[in-house]
């Protein structure tokens, strides 16, 4: 039964939780981290596994629910992107020094590129901060080994344990062989101790001073101290240095291939090290006692590289051998160790040809909601948000894209700017349904309060697309696909005290239109308006059956080619014939929406009768 | 035995689905298999790339220059993924014409598998038509399993989904007798 499979760095983790008897898993989706939550749902059902599963309205809240689980002694796990963890980091820094009863793992996933984030910002930094200790898997495999690992280390010392996963662990995938599912405690036990658990200022002094004993313990745990994976043979020649490399992460997997193509394995000493945070003592004296120059590979600070004291023989980001930004691919590696090496190294390089860039699919509500705003507020200011719908920016509908739920208080801050001049800007501010119950709602009820004058369109797409169409609290099921409770968005809007609140399908692209001018009108003088364009994700499986009809598209032969759909509207399916001067429709992209009949100036689009 | 194959294409063609049956038809054979995949916005339309490694690996990613093998779904891509290409690496590309750029391959193999796929009622599986299409052009010792091999994965995992099962293989085996 348990032969080999194909796993996918994320599943691995998953697999590692459930393998540990998590009990309590939580989310909020972000890639590269969104199919771990999801995989662990899917092998609690497989295997039958009574514990809490959920995504939650954000990472700050999936934080707290998990980490009140192992307060009651059981195993418990929140898992986010890198910048999730930034919305996580109040609770984070707290429950440092709280510690945990029951294991408790924060799994943050960096994204060095950035392939799909904000920032290439490094979570090890934020484990540092917190004063917890991280461990850094260089592949699914050890991905998953580290959680057993990190439960253990949590139990051992009563401390979050941080898992640091990059977009090359999470997406990669491989052959991983199943281990047995351990059963662990599943009574929950909340002791009362409000000395810790509710600690005030006097005791918080307290508790630093056992978190800093803590650490200096962990500092010397043996089992996640950095392994030796090569050593080098031979005497050295007179004159000759002894050089060590230091490796964590996926820079580990990219350098022990290269160092064999090299043919380095046995002329420089490398070492890996499992747990960046922090660093073991032993570990630092025998690097300064042993080596004359020591190379540092990791992603995406030198945070290994900053607690090797002796700066003259340590080479890394700091002192420029390794970039300090962008994704470490394993040709830059390749040259980085040549270089350290002495050695010849013939390294190829891809071209930059510019790739495609991303696009709303065919077919997308958000495009045809993109298009009536640019026609209800010509000239606004569109500040927008994180989703599917920042790419809007290829509509030329988004002028700004901060961070989750910044669109409402940018919208506001913008209105503050401008409000004591003559001539004030029409504000636009579009937020997606999952962003919106994130981290929207007390920037609204500001807004409210505040009488900033603009108007919210709220892209209701009834999930969330972007990440592979997780549920929103407005879904009414959970992550094993269970009933749940949903939260309707409109009475929620009009809840923060929103009087204009109004809903459209924004396939309904003409009625938008006159429903956004009204708004825009409207918000000019009296405050917060707010419209809900509202039409389900195409790519959401589970609400098929509530999608448009499609019907089928014909170009007539007024069509002289004029470009307005295709600049205007951007949608993939129109495809430009220059040569004949018409557009065409792509039939394999068509998703038959029929907005683009409602685009055309000239009424060359049609739907075909007889559908 | 060690082989890297980079599958290139752009986000919504099965570059994806693709990767994975090769994968599972590596493990199938009992061999060690990485793949590196795309996710997140540039799924959206943009260009997509997967990295497949058999054999012996500790990174999931392929190096310039390494690759033994190129499946690209849009010719386009050949410009920006021929340079993985080691010197007498194979190239199958989704393309009705020929292709430039690829003159260090020891063979390069071309399928309008656009075509293909649409004259078979499923103009979505040109993944599967290309994919078939190369199992059949690319020499035995070249490429670590057969099409007999990826049918086998494809029963597998679209097991409860006789309609998909169907239309795959025929997809599969239309690009495998052109």
């Amino acid at each position: 039964m348990n032969k080999r499979q194909l796993l996918l760095g994320n599943e691995a983790i998953a697999l590692g939780l459930i393998e540990n008897g998590c009990a309590v898993a939580t989310s909020y989706p972000g890639t590269p981290a969104s199919e771990i939550l999801a995989s662990v749902a899917s092998f609690q059902e497989k295997n039958a596994i009574s514990m809490h599963t959920q995504w939650a309205v954000n990472e700050k809240v999936a934080f707290e629910i998990a980490y009140a689980g192992c307060m009651t002694g059981l195993r418990a796990a929140v898992s986010m992107k890198q910048v999730g963890l930034n919305v996580a980091s109040d609770p984070l820094m707290s429950a440092a020094y709280m510690g945990t009863k029951g294991g408790f793992l924060v799994i943050s996933a960096d994204d060095p590129g950035p392939h799909s984030s904000q920032t290439e910002q490094d979570s090890r930094l934020m484990a540092m901060m917190a004063k917890i200790p991280v461990l850094d898997p260089d592949s699914p495999g050890q991905a998953k080994e580290m959680i057993t690992l990190a439960y253990n280390l949590s139990e051992k010392f009563k401390i979050p344990v941080m898992i640091r996963p990059t977009t090359r662990v999470c997406h990669a995938r491989q052959d991983i062989q199943p281990g047995e599912i351990v059963s662990h405690e599943t009574q929950a036990e909340f002791e009362k101790n409000p000395a810790r658990w509710a600690a005030t200022p006097k005791f918080r002094y307290q508790l630093h001073n056992e978190l800093e004993k803590k650490l200096a313990e962990i500092s010397a745990h043996k089992e996640t101290a950095p392994s030796q994976l090569s050593v080098v043979s031979g005497q050295l020649q007179p004159g000759q240095t002894t050089k060590a490399i230091v490796v964590s992460g996926v820079a580990a997997a990219h350098t022990k291939d290269i160092m064999k193509d090299l043919d380095l394995w046995d002329a420089v000493s490398l070492y890996q090290v499992l747990q960046p945070y922090p660093l073991h003592t032993e570990f630092i004296s025998h690097l300064i006692n042993t080596y004359d120059e020591i190379l540092i590979i990791e992603e995406t600070v030198g945070v290994i590289e900053m607690q090797i004291a002796d700066r003259h023989r340590v080479r890394g980001k700091l002192d420029g051998s390794v970039p300090k930004t962008g994704e470490l691919l394993p040709e830059n590696i390749q040259e980085i160790i040549a270089e350290f090496a002495g050695v010849q190294s013939e390294t190829a390089s891809l071209p930059s040809v510019p790739g495609r860039r991303p696009t709303l699919c065919a077919g997308c509500p958000h495009r045809a909601s993109f298009f009536a705003i640019k026609k209800a507020a010509k000239k606004g200011i569109y500040t927008s948000d994180i989703g599917c719908y920042t790419l809007g920016l290829n509509l030329g509908a988004v002028d700004t894209v901060l961070c989750m739920g910044a669109a409402i208080s940018q919208a506001a801050g913008f209105y503050h700017a401008y409000k004591h001049q003559e001539k004030r800007p029409d504000i636009v501010a579009t937020i997606g349904d999952s962003t919106f119950f994130h981290a929207g709602v007390p920037a609204l009820i500001d807004a409210v309060v505040q009488d900033v004058r603009f108007v919210l369109v709220i892209l209701d797409n009834r999930t969330t697309a972007m990440t592979g169409s997780q549920p929103t609290p407005a879904t009414g099921a959970g992550a094993c696909g269970e009933p749940l409770v949903s939260v309707d968005i409109a009475p929620l809007v009009q809840g923060c005290g929103v009087k204009f609140c109004r809903e459209c399908d924004p396939y309904k692209t003409d009625e938008l239109i006159s429903l956004l001018k009204e708004a825009v009108a409207y918000s000019r003088e009296h405050g917060p308006a707010v419209v809900i364009a509202k039409h389900p994700c195409l790519l959401d499986r589970t609400l098929r059956g509530e999608q448009h009809q499609p019907v089928k598209i014909e170009v007539t032969d007024t069509c002289d080619g004029c470009g307005y759909c295709v600049k205007h509207f951007e949608c993939p399916a129109l495809v430009p014939d220059e040569a004949e001067e018409r557009v065409n429709i792509d039939a394999i992209l068509c998703s038959g929406c029929g907005v683009c009949v409602q685009v055309c100036p000239k009424e060359s689009l049609s739907i075909v009768s007889g559908q | 035995m060690k082989q890297q194959i980079i599958i290139s294409g752009v986000g919504g063609q099965g570059v994806l689905f693709v990767t994975r049956l090769l994968a599972e038809a590596a493990i199938l054979r009992g061999l060690p298999v990485f793949t590196s995949e795309t996710h997140g916005m540039a799924q959206r339309g943009g260009t997509v790339v997967s990295h497949l490694k058999v054999g012996e690996f500790s990174s999931p990613l392929i190096r310039p220059s390494c690759a033994d093998g190129l499946l690209a779904l849009k010719a386009e891509n050949v410009s920006l993924h021929g340079a993985y290409l080691n010197t007498g690496a194979w190239a199958v590309v989704n393309s009705s014409e020929p292709v430039s750029g690829l003159s260090d391959c020891s063979g390069v193999f071309t399928a309008d598998a656009d075509t293909y796929a649409q004259e078979i009622g499923t103009p979505k599986s040109v993944n599967l038509v290309l994919l078939g299409f190369a199992l059949a052009r690319i020499p035995k010792e070249n490429l670590f399993c057969t099409t007999d091999d990826v049918r086998s994965v494809m029963k597998n995992r679209l097991a409860n989904r006789k309609d998909m099962l169907d239309a795959s293989v025929k997809a599969l085996e239309t690009g495998h007798n052109k």
